[in-house]
């Protein structure tokens, strides 16, 4: 066990799982010499050579199809896209090809990919640098999607998306890569994909998020305790697909009043799935309207930093919102 | 009141970051009365402070919500003032639904939200067959929370007596209740007689009886005066009571040679006072001693925190100052910083605002250890009871000269004595015998050569 950065449990995920397996390689942008621009795959060229960490060009489409082509023959490619704004241009492949290869050959073909890619804002990064792209790929029958927020789940999820047979969307968040420490076990462990975290046990409110902005929550909930004695339940999803609907559930009887997290867009985000499930699951459990706090609908991340911080989510708006939750 | 007035919510402050409530003293305005922005309209008790509580607006005071005495938690509404402005009759109940979340006071606010009930509320209700109508809803607009319900299923609740019960454990007893001032056509002034403090800077003086504090009530024909406990007496006997019962005290007396120090003082005290413009005190000297001593034995400066002792840098004396009715501690902060003019000049600051009930929270936070001049009422011994969480208390007793024998010769000295209790969890007999002796010794080594400044 040892205390690490996120950063870090990444890393060390990506190391262990090619030092087990040789089909696992690394593709991506600058991953190689550079090791990264967030330093993420430093060292990996150097013990593992150029073969198994390669720079591509700057094409994303190209990443994801050339990943999913060495999965077709026996391989388990990592790639990486930069930032996950540069997705975009390979949602074609990971949509209409990685998720759907299973289905359409009848079982005969899997997609054993794993794609990471950095989320979230708060970095001065502006729009092309902080969007958070889960709505794009939520929704999508196929495609698994994790979103570690502990140093812990980092690791273990990532392994855990490495070894699996299909396709897994690694969204880790670049807020947390220094942020977030925590304790890593340093053998060999996986965390299952599905399956979500309670965080924290309380009576008077439940909150239910993922990623970043759940150390607002953290930070938010020992305040309320302290201040006004208001206790919260708070339940980190980890897997946004597919969503662990028995915890959720679960998390909301505790306490029957709901409020869901993040930083992706309020409208069509994960919390609106969250919200159907439970309304139609614990009807007659909810206290209170399900509310949700997250990032307003504006089209991009602003620059300004007066307008980033508006649009980011801080502890001061997650306590607020839980305050109400818990007065109503 | 005219058509063209609204009137307008005033919510108790956020008068220090820590604070979550205060105890209204005193209302300074009565309905009526004409009140200017920023004019004090009432009095708090917030932690044994005084604080006024100045109008936010231009207007007449309209309607007192908070009773004299009464708990109000930061953000609630206290009173209401009519200020003279263009909106009409619906501004009067709209700033209710403005501020729903001041209202989980419950009765008295915002009912609106009263009988909407949740389903996990009704599912509840009909799993331990609850009649919803006695519940005490805590929620936004009055409304039942399903905690609620658990709370009123817990306490065996399921008919109406004991649903009465708990609405009336709810309100507030205010301890002013019975005062023929919930009239609010008599003001306050015409049945407390309340004479001015005079303002005194030295101790309390024998020449002097106490005051019988000024909230009395006589019950018709019964031999027995009762007296309502004031906020403030009240947040006296909590700390006292906290401090006896969780902290061991041990006891613990030495006897000190003052004659120097009475000569020291003397030759000093009228030209400091004719350039300082205050009083030379002893308790300068000794707090300087003191603060000297706590220096060489810093684990007296601390708290016990169950699984460690705190021991704290700064030296914040907290100085016992007594007034007619009560005792308040007001801190000298980082009082190793300063001289013994220094000191007297806190000294004297402290005990002015005390006794004027001018002290603001800042100067009563923070204090480390306790110093009391019970000599300054005569007393020639006593055994203080530790202000909380503190280790330790320490008093100075009145200087008597008395035949003392130096050298087996029998010399007239003005011995003073010199008490300490103690939190025996965090000190012992040896320790404590020792930052005493040093405490002597400091005293002891005044000389008509000690320099104040």
């Amino acid at each position: 066990m040892a205390v690490m950065e996120y950063i870090d449990a990444i890393r060390l995920a990506i190391k262990e799982e090619m030092e087990k397996d040789e089909a696992v390689f690394v593709l991506g942008e600058d991953v190689g010499v550079k090791g990264g621009v967030f330093t993420t795959t430093k060292g990996l060229m150097e013990q593992f050579g150029e073969e198994r960490v390669m720079d591509t060009p700057l094409a994303e489409s190209a990443i994801a199809g050339v990943a999913i082509g060495a999965a077709m023959v026996g391989m388990k490619p990592i790639a990486e896209m930069q930032y996950s704004d540069f997705m975009l241009p390979a949602t074609n492949q990971i949509i209409s090809e990685a998720a759907k290869i299973r289905y359409r050959s009848n079982n005969d073909w899997n997609c054993p990919i794993v794609v990471r890619a950095p989320i979230g804002g708060g970095i001065f990064g502006g729009l092309y640098h902080s969007q958070c792209p889960e709505s794009i790929f939520f929704g999508t029958p196929g495609l698994k999607i994790v979103a570690p927020f502990t140093a812990y789940d980092a690791k273990g999820l990532l392994k855990a998306a490495i070894q699996d047979p299909d396709p897994v969307l690694f969204f880790e968040n670049k807020k947390c890569y220094k942020m977030i420490q925590g304790d890593v076990p340093l053998d060999d462990y996986t965390v299952p994909i599905g399956k979500a975290n309670v965080l924290r046990e309380g009576a008077d409110i439940t909150v239910i998020g993922y990623s970043m902005p759940l150390h607002f929550c953290m930070q938010a909930a020992e305040e309320l305790e302290k201040e006004e004695g208001i206790t919260a339940q708070i339940l980190d999803l980890r897997t946004l697909q597919p969503l662990d609907r028995d915890s959720i559930i679960e998390a909301v009887r505790k306490t029957g009043k709901v409020l869901i997290v993040h930083e992706d867009n309020k409208t069509g985000g994960v919390g609106a799935e969250v919200a159907a499930i439970i309304s139609e699951e614990c009807l007659f459990d909810l206290d209170a309207p399900i509310m949700r706090c997250c990032s307003p609908d504006v089209p991009a991340m602003p620059i300004s930093p007066p307008m980033e911080k508006f649009y980011m989510l801080s502890k001061d708006k997650v306590k607020e919102a839980m305050r109400q939750l818990a007065i109503y | 009141m005219s058509e063209n007035q609204k009137l307008t919510d005033v919510v108790m402050p956020q008068l220090a970051e820590s604070l979550v409530s205060a105890t209204i003293a005193k209302w300074l305005k009565q309905p009526g009365e004409k009140v200017e922005q920023y004019e004090p309209i009432c009095e708090v008790l917030t932690d044994k402070v005084n604080a006024e509580i100045p109008s936010t607006v231009d207007g007449v005071m309209a309607e007192l919500i908070a009773e004299e005495g009464q708990k109000v938690g930061v953000g609630e509404i206290i009173c209401r003032m009519a200020v003279a402005g263009q909106a009409p009759a619906p501004a009067q109940t709209q700033p209710h639904q403005e501020s729903p979340s001041n209202a989980p006071a419950g009765n008295t606010g915002d009912q609106s939200m009263r009988s909407r009930y949740s389903p996990a509320v009704q599912s509840l209700a009909a799993e331990h067959g609850v009649n919803l109508s006695a519940v005490q809803g805590t929620g936004m607009g009055g409304r039942i929370t399903r905690k609620d319900v658990l709370a009123f299923v817990e306490k065996g609740g399921n008919g109406s007596p004991s649903a009465a019960a708990g609405q009336a454990q709810q309100e507030t007893p205010s301890p002013f209740k019975d005062l023929p001032h919930a009239n609010p056509a008599v003001t306050p002034e015409q049945y407390i007689p309340r004479p001015p403090a005079p303002e005194r800077n030295s101790g309390l003086h024998m020449t002097e009886n106490p005051k019988i504090p000024p909230i009395e009530v006589e019950r018709g024909g019964e031999r027995e005066t009762l007296i309502d406990v004031t906020p403030l007496r009240n947040a006296i006997a909590t700390s006292m009571r906290q401090s006896v019962s969780e902290i061991p005290h041990a006891w613990t007396m030495v006897e000190v040679d003052v004659t120097n120090l009475v000569l020291l003082r003397n030759k000093l005290k009228d030209e400091f006072k004719r350039r300082e413009g205050y009083n030379l005190t002893y308790l300068a000297f000794f707090l300087k001693a003191v603060v000297n001593a706590i220096k060489d034995y810093p684990i007296m400066n601390s708290v016990w925190a169950v699984n460690k002792i705190i021991v704290k840098r700064d030296i914040n004396i907290s100085l016992a100052v007594g007034t007619e009715d009560s005792v308040m501690t007001p801190v000298i902060q980082r009082a190793d910083q300063k001289n013994i003019a220094g000191l007297a000049r806190e000294i004297e600051e402290l005990a002015t605002k005390t006794r004027q009930g001018k002290l603001k929270l800042d100067d009563m936070q923070g204090g480390t250890f306790t110093v009391n001049n019970t000599g300054s009422f005569g007393s020639i011994l006593s055994y203080p009871i530790i202000n909380y969480p503190q280790a330790a208390i320490l008093t100075f007793e009145s200087i008597v000269k008395r035949p003392v024998v130096i050298n087996d010769m029998i010399a007239v000295r003005s011995m003073a004595n010199i008490c300490l209790s103690l939190d025996h969890r965090i000190l012992d007999g040896v320790i404590c015998g020792r930052f005493l002796q040093r405490v002597k010794e400091n005293i002891e080594a005044y000389t008509l050569d000690t320099k104040v400044y």
